[in-house]
This record gives structure tokens, C-alpha cells and sequence, in this order.
């Protein structure tokens, strides 16, 4: 049983970073083929910083998750916040539900109704690149803050609601109450959520070849744009470096989880032991 | 917690001066297919670069040009036809040309600007998308040809369109994985018109590749690079230029070779521009620019397709670069590159006939 059990988690992990293991190989290749492994070599990593074009659009598709990853962050922290106020339970449930729906859509939906729309919008006020960056933002900010949403929203009810009240009874006003109290409570799954913001912007592809304007390249659509001809392996030594930022962003925001769940056990413990004095 | 937010209006206020709007210099949108102009990369010349440094020291004016590539024609349509985006100057392909022409999608070009226009070749003037030479400048051309691996393939059996039917080494040949140009190999093999509107002309077609189907290794678009690269396949079609790429990159035990059948495929990708753009002169300026000597051949020799511009295939130092081989493969001296090119090019199809094209492509793969 065990045995099996041991192929199975293999298998799986071979599905999963199989493709990630050949691209990280091949990035190394003196040769520019993927079929030979000539010899090992650090060119294409020297090529790539080299390569202002792709740079650019690195830079592009860095300046646009950040960006994109502080808007959605306030504006999903504000909006879990207020809808956890809210006294119906049913108006609660049908905002839930709406903000689900941008995360259900397929992409190619959503980036095709916001290009539309964004083209609806310039053509009134006549202009003549409806699409630009800030279309772009506006599309990223709009995937991005139901991500926010859904991790802030179970930490705001997770907190027991008498900590701010009773922040309140002592003086605090309740917006000092908020940042003095509420705020670190979920302070977690912003952190989370902002991950989460951040690489599916760094990630996307759809929405953003619909909604991007004609200076604005971002990395996913110069890759996409490479595809008549050859990736060269440039991308690939980007897709490594990438990967290995990520599994850094993964890495930390599991790091916060963790501690935050083991403060959360030591907290009982404590309230425990008092109990039992 | 005030922090957070000061950090986020830093990071606000960042972003607005790393986009630089409000900016008021002059700016040219360019779109082109990727991979299609030499990017400075492995110390190439930097085209873009180059092009606005030198309208600086020309004109005294600063000038950003934003480059933006697409991955096929189709791509690069609907974006312009959407009239979201504008763009200046693009590079699209013949058949996409006559499209956007018939639509109004291009503006004639002023030929007043791009006194450059007189090294392009008269053989390259008058093809079949723009007869009159209003709207386009050619930028590179490319001709089908047959890839063959000479460690697999004798020597005898490399002649015409035969080899990729030929039985004998059924399992290594790859077809194209696209109704038209997949067809177009069955129809230049028969001597068949490739723009024909007759049915029967495409069923004889099809019939042929359904003869061929038990031989095909697989189906592929640009998979062909790694497939032919590492010799899993032996045969296949594909461009003269990038049978270039694929020998630069191929396995140790792999020897590929190249022949052009009797009849074949041309295509011929044009600067053009759209008429959304914003600015007509600098745009003419910059087509100007890609003609002038040295971005032509630094064009030519990164991306391997052929030049139509005399003063790139003449150039001594291109010739040099290439080899007597690529050359020879390259600009494969025809007489009268119009006459040849308007007789074999595809042309658009009809609706109807796309649909039928499509029906019988399917039945292929399914079958």
C-alpha cells in the first residue's frame, strides 16, 4: 500500500514539473535546439539580459502586476470588509455569489467584454487608441480583486467580532479600531490575496492581449508573438528565473499561513492555561 | 498601518512615471511578426534603436517607437480591424495585404518620402496584392521547399513533391498542419491552380492527400523545428529561410538538405501602413529607413528570408555572411519573380470554398 502510494505522489509530481524540469535543462543548452544538449552554458541568461525588448516587456509586465496588485489589494480588503458588515444575510449571499463571477467566466470572456467595452467607451469620446495601459489596468484590477476578496472575507469571519467592539468601548474610534485591531487579524490573507493578485496578473495572457493597447507589450504576448518562429531559448532562462520567483512568492506566503495558524494554536494554549489558573 | 498606505502612493507614483504619459514626444507604433526584425540580441544590430537614434541626429527631435508583434495574420487583422489600436506601420503577408486593401484598411503611400523605394528590385513592383504599387513596400519573400535529412533519404528519391509521398519512407514525413498550404503541396504536385474555384480541382487534391496520409509521421506547424532538428522526421516542407534555423540547431546524426519541387509557394510580407495611423510622414520616414543599407541587411541576415531590396542582395558583406550555399538556395535566380509569383501565390478563397477546404480537411485528419 505504501509502495503505490510512493508511485502515485511520483507520478503526479512527474506530471507536474516534468515540463518545468525539461525548460529549466534547456535553458542552460550551449546549442540553441531542444533536441541536443550540447554543453552547459549561462549564454542564454547573458543573452537575455541583453535583450531590451524582452526586458521592456518585463519591466511592462512587473510595473502592471504591481500596480494592479495595490489597487485590487485595497480595493478587495475594502469591499470583504463591508460585506461582512452587512446585516442581510441573503444581500451577503447575492454579493458573494457576483463577485464569484468574474473568477467562474472564462477568461476569454471577460477579456473580449472588457475590450468592447473599452472601445465603446473611446469611441464616445473619440479617441483614437482606445486601449492603452490604463485599459489594460483596469482589466488586471477587475480579475484581480475577486482573488482579494475570497482570502480576506473567511479571515474577517474567522475574528471574533467582540475585538473590535471592544476596541471601540475603550475609546477607539471605529476607524482606528480597524487598522488598530482589525487590520493585523486579517492581515494574512491580504498578504495572501496580494500574492494571489500578483501572479495571476504576471500570469495572464487572455485578457490581456484583448485589452492592451500598441506600446504596451507584456511578456506573455511578446512569448506569444514568438511562436511563427521559434521561442528562442532566451525564454527559456526568463520562464527559470520566473519559476524560481514564484516558488520564492509560494514559498513565503505559505511561511505567513504557517505562522499564522501556529500564533493562533499558542493563543489557545495560553487561553487554556489561564482557564485552568 | 499608515505605513502601508504611504508605501502604496510611492508605488502609485511610480507606476504614472515609469508609464510616462504626458510625455510629448513624437511616437511610431510599429507591429510586426515576432522574431522578425534583428533585435540586437547576440550582438545583431538593434533596428529600433538605431532608427531613433538616427531620426534624433536627423531631424533633432526625440522619437519613441513602440514595437509590437503579432503571431499570424490574423491576429495582426482583427486587432486593426477592431479600430481599438492604432497603429503606423505594419508588416503583414500578400494575401492579407489584398484583404486589408479591399477593405480601406491601408493608406497609398507617399512615395515622395521613401526615395529608398528605388533599390527594390522592379520584378518585386506590380504583384498580384497591390498591382498598382499604392500601399505596400516588400520587406523579406519567402519560397516553399523540401527539407530532407540526407543521413535518411537517398540521394536519388530527393526530386520534386515525390518524396513526400514516397512509400518507401513512410513514418518520416511531416505535412503541414494547415488546410491550405497542406492542400497546396497535393495541388503544386498535381499542377493544380491553388486559387482554383472549382470543387473537383480540391477533390483531386484531396484524394492525393489521403494517399499520402498512411506516410505522415504527423501533422505540424512549427513543431517542424524540433521534429526535423532531432531527426524524429525526415521529410517535410517549410520555408527556405527557416530550413536555416533548422540546420543551425540540428542533431550531430542529422544532415538536412534542401531542393525547391517544380511548382511551389510563394509569399511576400510588406510594410504598409494601416489607416488608423496617426502619423503618415514619420511612418513613411521609418519604411524609408528600412530600406537604407544597413537595418536591410542586418533584417536580412537575422531573420534568413530573402530580401527583395537590391542593395541587400547585393551587398558584399551579406553574401559573405551567408554562404555561397544559403545564397544559392536563397535567391534561387529567377528570371521573373512577378510573372512566377503572381502564377503560384495564394490568393483569398471565397467563403465557400474556405468551408469546402475545411470539410475535406477535416475528413483527412479524421479519417
Amino acid at each position: 500500500m505504501r509502495l503505490s502510494a510512493k508511485i502515485y505522489s511520483g507520478i503526479i509530481f512527474a506530471f507536474l514539473f516534468a515540463p518545468i524540469l525539461v525548460l529549466l535543462i534547456f535553458s542552460f543548452n550551449e546549442a540553441k535546439s531542444l533536441s541536443v544538449f550540447s554543453d552547459f552554458s549561462l549564454k542564454w541568461y547573458k543573452e537575455l539580459f541583453h535583450d531590451r525588448n524582452t526586458l521592456e516587456s518585463l519591466r511592462n509586465t512587473l510595473v502592471l502586476a504591481t500596480a494592479a496588485t495595490v489597487i485590487s489589494t485595497i480595493m478587495g480588503t475594502c469591499a470583504a470588509v463591508g460585506m461582512n458588515k452587512l446585516r442581510s444575510k441573503w444581500y451577503r449571499a447575492a454579493l458573494n455569489t457576483v463577485t464569484d463571477i468574474p473568477m467562474t467566466n472564462p477568461d476569454i470572456i471577460t477579456g473580449i467584454s472588457l475590450m468592447l467595452m473599452f472601445v465603446f467607451v473611446g469611441r464616445m469620446f473619440g479617441a483614437a487608441n482606445s486601449l492603452n495601459f490604463w485599459t489594460l489596468l483596469l482589466a488586471h484590477v477587475t480579475f484581480c480583486t475577486p482573488y482579494v476578496i475570497l482570502q480576506v472575507l473567511p479571515k474577517l469571519q474567522q475574528m471574533d467580532k467582540a475585538l473590535p467592539e471592544a476596541a471601540m468601548d475603550l475609546g477607539c474610534t471605529p476607524i482606528r479600531a480597524f487598522f488598530k485591531v482589525e487590520l493585523p487579524e486579517i492581515l494574512p490573507g491580504i498578504i495572501t490575496g496580494a500574492i494571489m493578485a500578483f501572479t495571476l496578473s504576471l500570469d495572464d495572457f487572455v485578457i490581456s492581449y484583448f485589452t492592451t493597447g500598441n506600446g504596451f507589450e507584456t511578456l506573455p504576448i511578446r512569448i506569444y508573438g514568438m511562436t511563427k518562429k521559434t521561442v528562442t531559448p532566451k525564454m527559456y532562462a526568463l520562464a527559470t528565473i520566473i519559476f524560481f520567483v514564484t516558488l520564492a512568492l509560494l514559498l513565503i506566503s505559505n511561511f505567513v499561513d504557517n505562522e499564522d495558524s501556529r500564533q493562533l494554536q499558542k493563543e489557545k494554549k495560553k487561553r487554556k492555561a489561564k482557564h485552568y489558573k | 498601518m499608515k505605513k502601508l498606505f504611504v508605501v502604496g502612493a510611492a508605488v502609485m507614483l511610480l507606476v504614472l512615471s515609469l508609464t510616462g504619459c504626458g510625455s510629448d514626444s513624437l511616437t511610431l507604433n510599429v507591429y510586426n511578426w515576432g522574431e522578425y526584425i534583428s533585435d540586437g540580441s547576440e550582438g545583431t544590430f538593434d533596428t529600433i534603436r538605431e532608427f531613433e537614434n538616427w531620426y534624433e541626429e536627423t531631424y533633432g527631435q526625440k522619437i519613441t517607437v513602440n514595437y509590437s508583434t503579432f503571431a499570424s495574420n490574423e491576429d495582426m487583422y482583427s486587432k486593426i480591424s477592431s479600430g481599438a489600436v492604432s497603429y503606423d506601420v505594419v508588416i503583414p503577408s500578400d494575401y492579407m495585404i489584398a484583404r486589408m486593401a479591399q477593405e480601406d484598411l491601408l493608406l497609398p503611400l507617399n512615395f515622395d518620402n521613401i526615395p529608398n523605394y528605388k533599390y527594390i528590385d522592379d520584378t518585386f513592383k506590380g504583384l498580384y496584392y497591390d498591382e498598382e504599387n499604392k500601399y505596400t513596400v516588400p520587406y523579406a519573400y519567402g519560397i516553399v521547399g523540401v527539407i530532407y535529412d540526407a543521413n535518411v533519404v537517398d540521394a536519388a528519391d530527393a526530386q520534386g513533391w515525390d518524396l513526400m509521398w514516397n512509400e518507401k519512407y513512410s513514418g518520416s514525413i511531416v505535412q503541414f498542419n494547415n488546410s491550405r498550404d497542406a492542400f497546396g503541396t497535393a495541388m503544386y504536385k498535381l499542377g493544380l491552380d491553388v486559387n482554383s474555384t472549382d470543387k473537383t480541382v480540391w477533390d483531386k487534391a484531396y484524394d492525393e492527400l489521403l494517399t499520402q496520409r498512411p506516410y505522415v509521421y504527423s501533422y505540424v506547424m512549427d513543431e517542424i523545428y524540433n521534429i526535423m532538428e532531432s531527426g524524429e522526421a525526415a521529410i517535410g516542407a517549410y520555408y527556405a529561410g527557416d530550413y536555416f534555423t533548422m540546420v543551425d540547431a540540428q542533431a550531430e546524426n542529422v544532415d538536412l538538405q534542401f531542393y525547391y519541387p517544380e511548382n511551389t509557394n510563394f509569399y511576400v510580407d510588406a510594410m504598409c501602413i494601416p489607416s488608423c495611423a496617426q502619423n503618415k510622414e514619420l511612418a513613411e520616414i521609418f519604411i524609408n529607413y528600412m530600406l537604407s543599407e544597413e537595418p536591410a541587411v542586418a533584417n536580412a541576415e537575422y531573420t534568413y528570408y530573402a530580401s527583395p531590396n537590391s542593395i541587400v542582395y547585393n551587398n558584399e558583406t551579406y553574401i559573405e555572411d551567408m554562404g555561397e550555399d544559403a545564397m544559392a538556395i536563397l535567391y534561387p535566380g529567377l528570371e521573373n519573380f512577378a510573372d512566377e509569383y503572381n502564377k503560384a501565390a495564394y490568393r483569398n478563397l471565397s467563403t465557400e470554398m474556405l468551408d469546402y477546404l475545411n470539410t475535406l480537411w477535416e475528413n483527412i485528419k479524421i479519417n
